[in-house]
């Protein structure tokens, strides 16, 4: 067999035989190239949404979510309805101890983001307004920060120590400084306090309120500068990533209920958001599109290689005599029936190649035109190589199974009866 | 060469069965040229297809150089097909997207023999027809006469013991008909066994012996005097 497939004869004999009808084949090929192109696009463009969407959220740890303080609604321990409520540092101890799915929490407090304006930020001849965040180092645990060359985040020293340290946004740094001055080391008037620059943080969309030109500092020397105390805005917590989001969250918020002396059927009383819901979502959306693509994928291919089982046919039909000439010369049923699935795979490996080739150009085609659409969650559109071997394998086997039937039907016939026919 | 002994072949058509050959003894010495002569159903085709291994027989013995041809799967068929007989067709079944020289090399590619060696030998053979020239063109390019010429270096390719003609003028004019009979004296005279089986007069004169076929039963076998075809032509 080996020594059959291997011979320049028999590929002269295919050849010869495919090419008699040009346009049969070419149109044949059609039906397969087609399924393979569809599911090389589709499972590209899947994964480059999926791609997308990694992107988007990249600075966003996936099971993290955003907790927040409101007002109770129900009477509850004497208490009267409408109460508000304040997160303290201490909830966030104690919900690390509670609720041990919690991998990271980062209480924040912030300035200009929930109605108020901004702080006035001043450098030389240089004002303006931007929100400040009073943050500790873990935050980047669930939200990374990208700071540009020589710089930093804010450490835990600078907790310690309240220093008057900030890190500013790419546009602060735009509208404070010129642009050839490096900004690091430099100082610029928070709220008439001095704040030295430690680090300059690269804006990724997609992350929630934050913008280009958030100003960081530690939190304790936040607390000092507005006079907050044990008061928390809001916690950014992050979940183990194999843990579900949706019950760490109810976890979190009946801690909270207990420790807040809130009834624990007040709905109202803390709000949250839970980013790692949506990623969800998101991404079970993406994992849809990829099986989606996979499913039409293959049943296309399916279509394209039945396709060519069915031209085969009715060429073995036109070919009886010949065929039967071929026996009478001495071509061995086997000679006859390797010849025709050697046809049906060579077809449908040649069209399953040219259907790559040309599905691959179509996914650079759009990955060249989405390049530098950054809010288009679409990037690097691929299909695992072993996916494509796959998809090859595939239809070579399909191929092979479906060249099964014209073979055994060439063969069928006797050789007396091919000769006959007219 | 071929010892045929009792041979009787019937077909179920329907609930009918057709008695077509009805206990044929035949033989066939080494360097003959028989014709096979009857009119249409005594079952010369028949008997030439038994020959031929394309159809089996019900009952008898057929030898064919001392080797018993008898229940043969298709792939044996096949093999012995294609070493001990060569085959000419009233139609030619020339195979059209091949050059005559790939025709005529069809049965060596089915040997197994090395391509240079088959493109050789499938050139002499083309040379002796007289086709030399004609070796890369297709056949729907060759006339009626060339065609059946190609055909005939193609059943001489694979060097067969035996060649077995059906019809082989029967789609020529008279002319081209006494061309290729010329042919296939010449190659009988180098010592070729060669059957035809026809049903015109002039054409089986022009073979040694004729064997009359009538209703399934060999009803006269005679030698007769050679009319060589080359005075017609």
């Amino acid at each position: 067999m080996f020594r059959f497939v291997f011979d320049r004869d028999t590929w002269q004999e295919i050849f010869s035989s495919i090419g008699k009808n040009r346009l049969r084949t070419i149109i044949t090929m059609v039906g397969v190239l087609w399924g393979i192109f569809i599911y090389i696009a589709l499972s590209g463009s899947a994964k480059g949404l999926d791609n997308g969407f990694e992107r988007a959220f990249e600075n966003v740890a996936m099971n993290s979510m955003f907790v927040w303080a409101q007002q109770t609604s129900i009477p509850y321990a004497g208490f009267k309805t409408g109460r508000p409520l304040q997160l303290k540092l201490s909830d966030a101890e104690i919900l690390q101890q509670r609720v041990p799915q919690i991998e990271f929490i980062a209480p924040r407090n912030a300035k200009g983001v929930f109605g108020g304006g901004g702080s006035n930020i001043v450098r030389g001849q240089k004002t303006g307004s931007f929100n400040i965040y009073g943050d500790f180092p873990v935050f980047t645990k669930i939200a990374t920060k990208k700071i540009y060359d020589g710089g930093r985040f804010i450490n835990d020293d600078d907790i310690t120590y309240e220093r008057k340290v900030c890190v500013i946004g790419e546009r602060t740094q735009k509208e404070l400084f010129e642009e050839d001055e490096s900004p690091l080391g430099e100082y610029i008037r928070i709220d008439n306090i001095y704040f030295q620059v430690v680090g300059v943080h690269k804006f990724v969309p997609g992350g929630g309120f934050e913008s280009d030109s958030d100003i960081y500092i530690p939190f304790t020397t936040y607390r000092k500068l507005y006079n907050t105390g044990e008061n928390v805005d809001w916690f950014s917590i992050a979940a183990y990533r194999n843990v579900d989001v949706l019950k760490v969250e109810e976890d979190i918020k009946t801690t909270l209920k207990r420790v807040h002396k809130v009834d624990p059927e007040d709905e109202r009383a803390f709000g949250s958001f839970n980013l790692g819901e949506m990623f969800g979502r998101i991404m079970g959306f993406a994992k849809g599109m990829t099986f989606l693509s996979l499913i039409v994928g293959i049943a296309t291919i399916i279509a394209g290689v039945v396709g060519i089982g069915n031209i085969l046919l009715i060429t073995v039909k036109e070919r009886t005599k010949e065929l039967g000439v071929r026996r009478a010369l001495g071509a061995t049923p086997k000679e006859v029936r390797s010849q025709i699935i050697l046809e049906s795979v060579f077809l449908t490996m040649l069209a399953g190649i040219v259907g790559i080739v040309l599905g691959a150009g179509l996914l650079a085609g759009i990955n060249a035109l989405t390049k530098d659409m950054t809010d288009f969650p679409y990037t690097n559109p691929t299909v695992p190589i072993p996916y494509v071997i796959g998809a090859l394998l595939i239809m070579v086997v399909l191929g092979l199974l479906i060249g099964l039937i014209p073979a055994q039907r060439a063969v069928s016939i006797k050789p007396i009866d091919a000769l006959r026919e007219e | 060469m071929i010892e045929i002994n009792d041979l009787h072949k019937s077909y179920k058509m329907g609930s009918n069965v057709l008695h077509v050959l009805k206990g044929i003894n035949f033989s066939v010495k080494e360097g003959e040229l028989v014709a096979i002569m009857g009119s249409s159903g005594s079952g010369k085709s028949t008997l030439l297809n038994i020959l031929g291994m394309l159809d089996t027989m019900d009952t008898g013995t057929y030898m064919l150089d001392g080797v018993p041809i008898k229940n043969l799967n298709e792939t044996k068929a096949a093999q012995y097909r294609n070493k001990f007989l060569g085959f000419i067709f009233q139609s030619f079944n020339l195979i059209n997207y091949k050059t005559a020289l790939e025709n005529v090399a069809l049965p060596l590619y089915y040997q197994r023999m090395p391509r240079k060696e088959r493109q050789d030998k499938a050139m002499k053979y083309l040379e002796r027809v007289g086709l030399r020239d004609w070796a890369y063109h297709h056949p729907n390019e060759l006339s009626g006469g060339q065609k059946q010429r190609v055909a005939i270096a193609r059943a001489m390719a694979a060097e067969p013991k035996v060649l077995l003609a059906d019809e082989p003028t029967g789609a020529l004019d008279s002319k081209t008909s006494y061309e290729v009979m010329d042919l296939i004296q010449k190659i009988n005279q180098e010592g070729n066994t060669i059957l035809v089986v026809t049903h015109e007069p002039d054409i089986a004169n022009m073979c040694k012996r004729i064997v009359h076929l009538k209703d399934g039963v060999i009803e006269k076998d005679e030698l007769v005097n050679q009319v060589m075809a080359a005075e017609y032509v």
